[in-house]
C-alpha cells in the first residue's frame, strides 16, 4: 500500500477507524491541537467533527473513567496515555472499573475502549517515560492487551483493537515511531495471532514490541556463526497465541524470550511456565529469558547497558544451546 | 501606595459562602413548613407519592438487615436515614435520565423499578450485581468510591456531544468526596460545562471517620469553587431535595452546566451490617438525628394538612405485603454456577480462559466419576 513510519501508520489506523465508525472518539491529553506529544494523532482533530478528537484535562484516571462513560452510552473511544509512567493514576478505573465491568455485570456491559501507551525505552527520556508495564494489564482478566512491533502491524492492529468489543491495551513501541516499513492493505493476521517472523530449527527467540528489532538482529548474527535462529512476535500479550508458541518451541527445542520489560514475574516468566508444561519433551533447554533487570528505570546515561541488546541476546542464545 | 493589607481587603477572604450556605428546607423537622415552605408552597399529592416510596425502602432495610441476621444475605448496606435523599433526588429526575449510584442507593433504585429480588442478589453473594442498566436507567453500583463520577462524567459527554436535554445524575457520599475521582469528575465536568448533576448524600460519616476529618471546606463550597452550581439543602427534608433536585435539574436540562447538591442526612445504622456505630458516635448524637427522622417529619407534615389515619393504615398494610415479597425475593435469588462465570469475562473468546474452563470442566468430571 505504502511505506510508513510506525506512528505515521497508527495515525492512519485511527483516520480509517474514524471514517469507519463515528461513534469512535480519540482522547487524551494534547491529542487534538498539538497532535500528541509524538504526533500520533497529528490532525486528527482538524479533520473530524468537534468532539470526535478530545483534548482532555490532564488526569489519567479521568481520561479512562470517562471514556467508560462514553462506551456505556455506545461510543468506541480511543484514549492516549501520553508516556507509560503515567497510566498508573488510571490504574483503578482500568483494572477495577473497564476490565470488570463486564463479569460484575453479569455479562451485560462491554466496554470496547482502546488505551494507546507508548511504552519503554531507548529515547534518553527522564525518569517514569521509558517504562514497559504490560505485565500489570496481561495480569487482569477482562483487559486484551497487544503490542505492534511494525507499522504494517501497527496499522491493523489499532483498527483490529478499536473494533474489539473488549477493552484493550494497546502498546505502541515509542522508539520505533519514526521507523519506516512496509504497509499492506489487508492484514495478514488476527488481532491475536503471533507471527512467525522467520522460522529457526536451532533456537527460537520470542519477543514483543521494541525488542523484536533487537531479536530479528540477533538471529541475523547467529546465522552468521551456522544457527538457524528463529524470531515469533507476540503481537499479543493477552491472549497469548499458544498454540504458535508451542509449535514453534516443539520445533527448535530451544526458546530465549527477549523483552524490555525486568524478567521478574514478567510475561517471559508466563512463556517459559506454559511452554515447559506443554513441551517439555521436546525441550532440549530450559527456557531463557532477556529483559531488563529489576529495578526502577534508571537514567538516561545508562540505559544501552539496561535495555537487552544483540550481545545479551546472543549471550542467551549460545547459553541455551550450551544445554 | 497599595499596601498588602489592602489587597488582601479586596479579596473578600471572609464572605459568607466561605463557612458554607444556609440548607435549603420547605419542611422542618416538626413537619411544620418553614418560611420557604409557606412562602413557595408544597404539593399535598406528591409529598404523599414520596412518603410513600421512602416508607417502603424504610421497609425494604428492615426485612434485609434482618434476613442478614438470619444468615440469608452475607451483607446489608442500609439506606435508612437516607430515604429522603434519595427518594427526593430521583423523582425529580425524568425516568429517561441516567443516574450512576455510589452502593446505599436502594431507595433510589426502587424508585427506578428495581425488585428486592435485583438489589439483593449482590449482597447474598450470587452475583456482583443484580440488574440490567439499560433497562432502569440506573446504573450498577460501584463499591470502589467516586469510581462512578467519572463514569456519568463520560455519559454526558456523549450527551452534550449529541446536543440532546437529559441530565446525566450521580450518587457519591462525604467520604468519597476526598477521592481524587470525583474532583477529577467535578473539574472535567465543570470545564466541559457538562450535563451532570452531582448529588452528595452527606451522611456525617465515612464508616467512623467524620466529615470534619474528611473536609475543612464544605463541599457546597469547594464544588462551588470548581465552576458547578451549588446548592445545600437539607437532605432529610423530602420536598426540599424534591425541589431542589428539580430546580438544578431544569438549569442543566437548559444548558447550565453541571451542578453539585449537597444533602445533608444521617446514616441511622452502621456503614454495613458488619459495622458496629456506637464504637464511633454518641446516642445523643444518633437522638438528635432521629428528631429530625425525614419519615417521621412527612407524616407529621402530611397528618397536619388532613392526610388521615386510613392513608397510613392503608400505607402500612402495602409495607407489610411487600416485605412478604421481600422475603420471598430473597430466598428466589440464586447465583450462576462457576462454569457460567468464565463465558461473561470477555465478549469474545481468550484462549487462555476458554482452555481453564475446559479444565475446570474436566476437574468437576472427574470428581464425579469418582463417587
Amino acid at each position: 500500500m505504502a511505506t510508513m513510519m510506525l506512528g505515521a501508520a497508527i495515525n492512519a489506523g485511527l483516520r480509517k477507524a474514524m471514517e469507519d465508525d463515528d461513534k469512535v472518539v480519540v482522547m487524551g491529553e494534547d491529542v487534538g491541537v498539538l497532535g500528541g506529544v509524538f504526533r500520533v494523532t497529528d490532525g486528527l482533530q482538524k479533520d473530524f467533527a468537534e468532539g470526535r478528537v478530545v483534548d482532555t484535562p490532564l488526569a489519567e484516571s479521568a481520561i479512562v473513567g470517562t471514556a467508560i462513560g462514553l462506551a456505556l452510552r455506545g461510543y468506541r473511544p480511543v484514549c492516549e496515555i501520553q508516556f507509560d509512567g503515567f497510566v498508573y493514576p488510571a490504574f483503578d478505573q482500568i483494572v477495577s472499573q473497564l476490565a470488570k465491568m463486564r463479569a460484575r455485570s453479569g455479562g451485560c456491559l462491554t466496554l470496547p475502549i482502546v488505551i494507546r501507551i507508548p511504552v519503554g525505552g531507548g529515547i534518553g527520556a527522564v525518569e517514569h517515560h521509558s517504562e514497559s508495564n504490560e505485565a500489570y494489564f496481561a495480569h487482569t482478566a477482562g483487559l486484551r492487551v497487544v503490542s505492534c512491533s511494525s507499522p504494517d502491524d501497527a496499522f491493523h492492529m489499532i483498527q483490529q483493537a478499536i473494533a474489539s468489543d473488549d477493552p484493550v491495551i494497546f502498546y505502541e513501541p515509542k522508539r520505533r515511531y519514526w521507523e519506516k516499513g512496509e504497509v499492506t492493505a489487508v492484514p495478514a493476521l488476527g488481532l491475536h495471532d503471533a507471527a512467525v517472523l522467520r522460522p529457526g530449527r536451532d533456537c527460537t527467540l520470542i519477543s514483543h514490541g521494541p525488542t523484536v528489532k533487537t531479536a530479528l538482529a540477533a538471529a541475523a548474527a547467529a546465522e552468521e556463526d551456522g544457527f538457524s535462529v528463529g524470531v515469533v512476535d507476540l503481537r499479543s500479550i493477552s491472549p497469548l497465541d499458544l498454540t504458535t508458541l508451542r509449535r514453534e518451541a516443539a520445533t527448535s527445542g530451544r526458546v530465549v524470550v527477549v523483552h524490555e520489560a525486568s524478567t521478574f514475574v514478567s510475561i517471559g516468566s508466563e512463556i517459559a511456565a506454559a511452554i515447559s508444561e506443554w513441551c517439555f519433551y521436546e525441550l532440549e533447554a530450559p527456557v531463557l529469558r532477556v529483559g531488563a533487570y529489576n529495578m526502577p528505570y534508571p537514567p538516561a546515561s545508562v540505559e544501552d547497558d539496561f535495555l537487552p541488546d544483540v550481545d545479551r541476546v546472543l549471550a542467551a542464545i549460545d547459553r541455551s544451546l550450551t544445554y | 501606595m497599595t499596601t498588602p493589607r489592602l489587597i488582601e481587603d479586596s479579596f473578600d477572604l471572609d464572605r459568607p459562602d466561605r463557612a458554607g450556605r444556609p440548607m435549603f428546607q420547605l419542611i422542618d423537622p416538626e413537619g411544620v413548613l418553614t418560611e420557604a415552605g409557606a412562602r413557595l408552597g408544597v404539593s399535598v399529592e406528591l409529598a404523599q407519592e414520596l412518603h410513600g416510596d421512602m416508607v417502603l425502602a424504610r421497609r425494604l432495610d428492615k426485612e434485609a438487615l434482618a434476613l442478614q441476621r438470619q444468615g440469608e444475605l452475607s451483607l446489608w448496606l442500609m439506606s435508612w436515614g437516607q430515604e429522603a435523599a434519595q427518594v427526593g433526588s430521583i423523582r425529580a429526575l425524568q425516568t429517561t435520565d441516567m443516574v450512576f449510584p455510589s452502593y446505599r442507593e436502594h431507595a433510589a433504585a426502587l424508585c427506578r423499578g428495581i425488585s428486592p429480588a435485583d438489589l439483593m442478589r449482590q449482597w447474598k453473594g450470587a452475583a456482583h450485581a443484580g440488574w440490567d442498566p439499560k433497562k432502569s436507567r440506573f446504573h450498577i453500583y460501584s463499591l470502589v468510591l467516586g469510581t462512578q463520577t467519572l463514569h456519568a462524567t463520560g455519559y454526558a459527554v456523549g450527551a452534550a456531544m449529541e446536543k440532546t436535554d437529559e441530565v446525566v445524575a450521580t450518587y457519591f457520599g462525604d467520604g468519597a468526596a476526598s477521592q481524587g475521582d470525583v474532583n477529577e469528575a467535578f473539574n472535567w465536568a465543570a470545564a466541559g460545562s457538562l450535563p451532570v448533576l452531582f448529588f452528595c448524600q452527606n451522611n456525617q460519616w465515612a464508616i467512623s471517620t467524620p466529615a470534619s476529618i474528611q473536609m475543612r471546606t464544605p463541599l457546597h463550597v469547594r464544588a462551588a469553587g470548581f465552576g458547578l452550581d451549588a446548592y445545600h439543602v437539607d437532605g432529610n427534608d423530602v420536598m426540599a431535595v424534591h425541589a431542589a433536585t428539580t430546580l438544578a435539574a431544569e438549569r442543566i436540562r437548559g444548558g447550565g452546566g453541571p451542578a453539585l447538591i449537597e444533602a445533608q442526612t444521617y446514616r441511622f445504622g452502621g456503614h454495613s451490617s458488619s459495622d458496629d456505630p456506637k464504637r464511633y458516635r454518641s446516642d445523643d448524637e444518633f437522638s438528635d438525628w432521629e428528631r429530625r427522622d425525614p419519615l417521621r417529619r412527612m407524616e407529621a407534615f402530611l397528618r397536619s394538612e388532613g392526610v388521615g389515619d386510613d392513608y397510613f393504615e392503608a400505607l402500612a398494610a402495602n409495607a407489610d405485603a411487600f416485605a412478604v415479597t421481600v422475603r420471598e425475593a430473597c430466598r428466589s435469588v440464586e447465583g450462576s454456577p462457576l462454569e457460567d462465570l468464565f463465558e461473561r469475562v470477555y465478549v469474545d473468546q481468550h484462549p487462555q480462559l476458554a482452555e481453564e474452563r475446559a479444565a475446570y470442566l474436566a476437574h468437576v468430571s472427574s470428581l464425579g466419576s469418582e463417587v
